[in-house]
């Protein structure tokens, strides 16, 4: 005892603010510390800015899309003024294409000059007519796409430096395109088709109002289902039920639930909904009704937390005056609790909005080419139409795919947003 | 008083629920199967609802077995109406399309797909032979009269005027009705030239000649064709295997590989000198005609000279199309509603 005494007597006397190998040490794992932790988040970043920089590169031409102006003339006889319909209109517009090109006689080069017009140039000048029949008769112009070739050839996508072989466009059809540039026919206004339309195996034509409208329905849908039934399972595992293993054991499934690969929800809507239930196939309807199962562990146990946040002076006090628990709870906890419980919601719908794998199952990855006019008729969902495209061989497809994550992950950041700012609006600190 | 209007959710939600569990009609057509025939079945879809304005057919690629499993559930309309196929009927669809009640199909030869292989433009045109595909491909192949795991790894072992490169071949997943189709149009009769295996009893040939080797040199790139095309552009050296379609569509890009010395190109597969290309068909359910709307027109509009026939819109998007003789066969089959005898 007094040997240690003395030697540490011997050692040297440290003042506190002194400091020691041990002292600088700590500092320097902590500096270390930070070091990683700015690392990650630069790594991080800079993934996330490489992955949303390909693609908005790659979505760059999709922004507009190239159409062509057209002096159509529609004579007295061609179409029927009562059935407007009926008329032969790609006719029609094969002679206002000829007019321009009169040099082009064989059918084989004929063929070769239509290729550069978009197939939806009939209906675009069938349309025009059907609104307005007293076009008949008339010369006017109309504007429509150029074909996909056109398109890709005036963004550069194809490179018309390249061998011919090389190349999906023949020299003849450049210089025909060379010329409807000379002739001021070709413009290229804002792509709003890309949104407007319905799908289209012409990628000139294709867009994303069936995707979208679709995708509008299933998540009404499974907002109607999950957020009533998520906030009533809620309302009583925290505020009614005993706390006893039965609970116990319905808190562990519904967390388990949450962490169920969506795929597994797809076979299972896919055997109930549709097999045994025989509901519609691909429509938003049964979509909807697979995601809100999706959903509602989410809801559910943000909801608990939003409750669990109520602090218990609000229960007793309202008890105290006389409420019932009833009014407790419907006056007074769940109002309070409502902006937690809004914001798990909607992250929960964001969630069901990006999924892909249940709606495939479900055969929500069909082609069709018209909006649905209900939540019972066949449709895409957003994630499933860019599923679709990526898997086409056209080339303008591979410029809407990137559109098409672009808009649904506007969306996103959209409902994301909201929950952000309804939590910062309406949250209580107590 | 939230308490009550979320009552009236649930009911609405319930309520929802219950009309949608009562059984539809139905005035969309409902096509699904291969997506090799997707496209095709996409095009004349479109076509149908553009002229018509019925409403749209809805289409579904859910690969040819798939398809064939939802055709043959069953006869009302929960089920679809046609199917598309890149391979004929099998006998036990057949027989599981009988025992649901679907007894009156009439089967539609559309045309014809070729196969491709095919290597960036930067990379080296080979021209190969089916024996020499199994060579690089298969899980076990014939070296000196033996059969051994295939040791193959450069082009140059299999056959000197080859290069002297790695053996990469990209292609589809078994689930794939591509995949299905190049195990018998090629690796099946590539393995027919070597005499070892050709003397193996059936089923042990069988398993030499199907398996695909898993050891590296082909790799399964999934279904998505436009991955592979972004892969083969990045490497010179490795090669793909997909539809005609994806090579047609980017010829910027690609260059072809010769088989048996043949280019894949229109005439070569549509005259048979391709060595690779398969009959892709699709089914009708004709107990749905006339009770289906628009399905009678539909199948017009799909077997029409415009849509099948040469120079149709179908052949713009890679069908090889029938002979005329062959086509007048078919639409004429069509037509009467001819009920396919059962497979072999």
């Amino acid at each position: 005892m007094s040997d240690t005494t003395s030697q540490s007597g011997k050692a040297k006397v440290r003042a506190w603010y002194e400091p020691d190998a041990k002292l600088s040490r700590r500092h320097s794992a902590d500096k270390r510390l930070r070091a990683y932790g700015i690392a990650a988040i630069i790594f991080a970043l800079s993934m996330l800015a490489t992955l949303v920089g390909t693609i908005a590169i790659t979505a760059a031409p999709a922004v507009t899309q190239t159409m062509v102006t057209l002096e159509v003339e529609v004579p007295e006889g061609a179409v029927d003024p009562s059935d407007p319909r009926g008329g032969s209109y790609q006719r029609i517009l094969n002679d206002s294409i000829m007019r321009i090109f009169p040099e082009v006689d064989t059918p084989r080069e004929k063929r070769e000059l239509r290729k550069l017009f978009s197939n939806g140039g009939q209906y675009a000048l069938r349309d025009k007519v059907v609104d307005d029949p007293s076009l008949i008769g008339r010369t006017f112009d109309v504007t429509f796409p150029l074909a996909d070739i056109g398109d890709q050839l005036h963004k550069g996508v194809i490179d018309r430096n390249l061998p011919p072989d090389y190349r999906r466009v023949s020299d003849m059809q450049i210089g025909w395109y060379d010329r409807l540039v000379e002739q001021g026919r070709i413009s290229a206004p804002l792509n709003w088709g890309m949104i407007f339309n319905a799908d289209s195996r012409f990628p000139e034509l294709a867009g994303l109002w069936g995707a979208l409208v679709g995708s509008f329905y299933a998540l009404l849908i499974c907002f109607f289902v999950s957020f009533p039934v998520g906030i009533s399972a809620a309302v009583y595992l925290e505020e009614f039920a005993p706390k006893n293993r039965l609970t116990d054991l319905i808190e562990v499934n519904i967390n388990n639930l949450a962490a169920v690969p969506s795929i597994v929800f797809g076979l299972l809507g896919l055997a109930v909904f549709l097999n045994f239930f025989g509901m519609p196939r691909s429509a938003p309807i049964v979509g909807g009704l697979v995601l809100s199962l999706m959903t509602l562990p989410t809801i559910i146990i943000a909801t608990r937390a939003a409750l669990k946040a109520v602090p218990p002076s609000i229960r007793e006090a309202a008890i105290g005056v006389g409420a019932s628990r009833m009014q407790t709870v419907g006056h007074h906890v769940l109002p309070l609790a409502m902006p937690g419980i809004m914001t798990g919601t909607i992250i929960g719908l964001a969630q069901a909005l990006g999924e892909t794998a249940p709606l495939l199952l479900i055969g929500m990855n069909a082609f069709i080419t018209a909006a649905p006019d209900s939540m019972f008729n066949p449709s895409t969902a957003l994630p499933t139409q860019i599923y679709i495209w990526a898997d086409s061989p056209e080339r303008g497809f591979t410029s809407r795919t990137s559109a098409a994550i672009i808009v649904l992950l506007g969306f996103l950041v959209c409902m994301n947003a909201i929950a952000i700012y309804m939590r910062k609006r309406f949250e209580r600190r107590w | 008083m939230k308490l009550k209007s979320l009552t009236m959710a649930a009911t609405v939600a319930v309520a929802a629920l219950s009309v949608a569990g009562v059984a539809h009609a139905r005035d969309q057509i409902q096509v699904v199967g291969s997506s090799t025939v997707f496209p095709y079945s996409q095009a004349a879809a479109e076509q149908y609802a553009n002229e018509t304005g019925a409403a749209a057919p809805v289409v579904e690629s859910t690969g040819t077995g798939g398809g064939m499993k939802i055709f043959c559930g069953g006869v009302g309309t929960g089920h679809p109406d046609v199917t598309g196929a890149s391979r004929a009927m099998k006998k036990s669809e057949y027989e599981l399309c009988a025992s649901n009640g679907v007894t009156d199909i009439t089967e539609v030869l559309l045309g014809y797909d070729g196969l491709s292989m095919a290597v960036s433009r930067s990379g080296k045109q080979l021209d190969l032979t089916k024996a020499q595909l199994f060579q690089a491909l298969a899980a076990k192949v014939e070296v000196d009269g033996k059969i051994v795991d295939n040791p193959y790894e450069k082009w140059s072992e299999i056959d000197s005027s080859l290069p002297d490169t790695e053996i990469t071949v990209m292609g589809p997943p078994p689930t794939s009705g591509t995949r299905d189709a190049w195990v018998e149009l090629v690796m099946e009769e590539g393995c027919e030239e070597f005499a070892a295996i050709d003397a193996l009893e059936k089923d042990a040939k069988k398993e030499v000649c199907q398996r695909m080797r898993t050891d590296g040199p082909f790799i399964e790139a999934g279904e998505n064709d436009n991955l592979i095309v972004q892969r083969l552009e990045s490497d010179p050296n490795a090669y793909g295997i997909f539809g005609y379609s994806f090579l047609y569509e980017n010829q910027d890009k690609l260059q072809a590989v010769k088989i048996e010395g043949v280019l894949p190109e229109e005439h070569t597969i549509a005259d048979g000198s391709y060595g690779i290309s398969r009959p892709i068909f699709f089914y009708i359910k004709n107990a749905h005609r006339g009770v289906i709307p628009g399905l009678n027109e539909f199948i017009a509009e799909y077997t029409s000279d415009d849509a099948m026939g040469a120079g149709g819109y179908l052949s713009e998007r890679g069908l090889i199309v029938l002979s005329d003789a062959r086509r007048a066969e078919v639409q004429k089959t069509v037509k009467d509603g001819v009920n396919m005898p059962a497979p072999k």
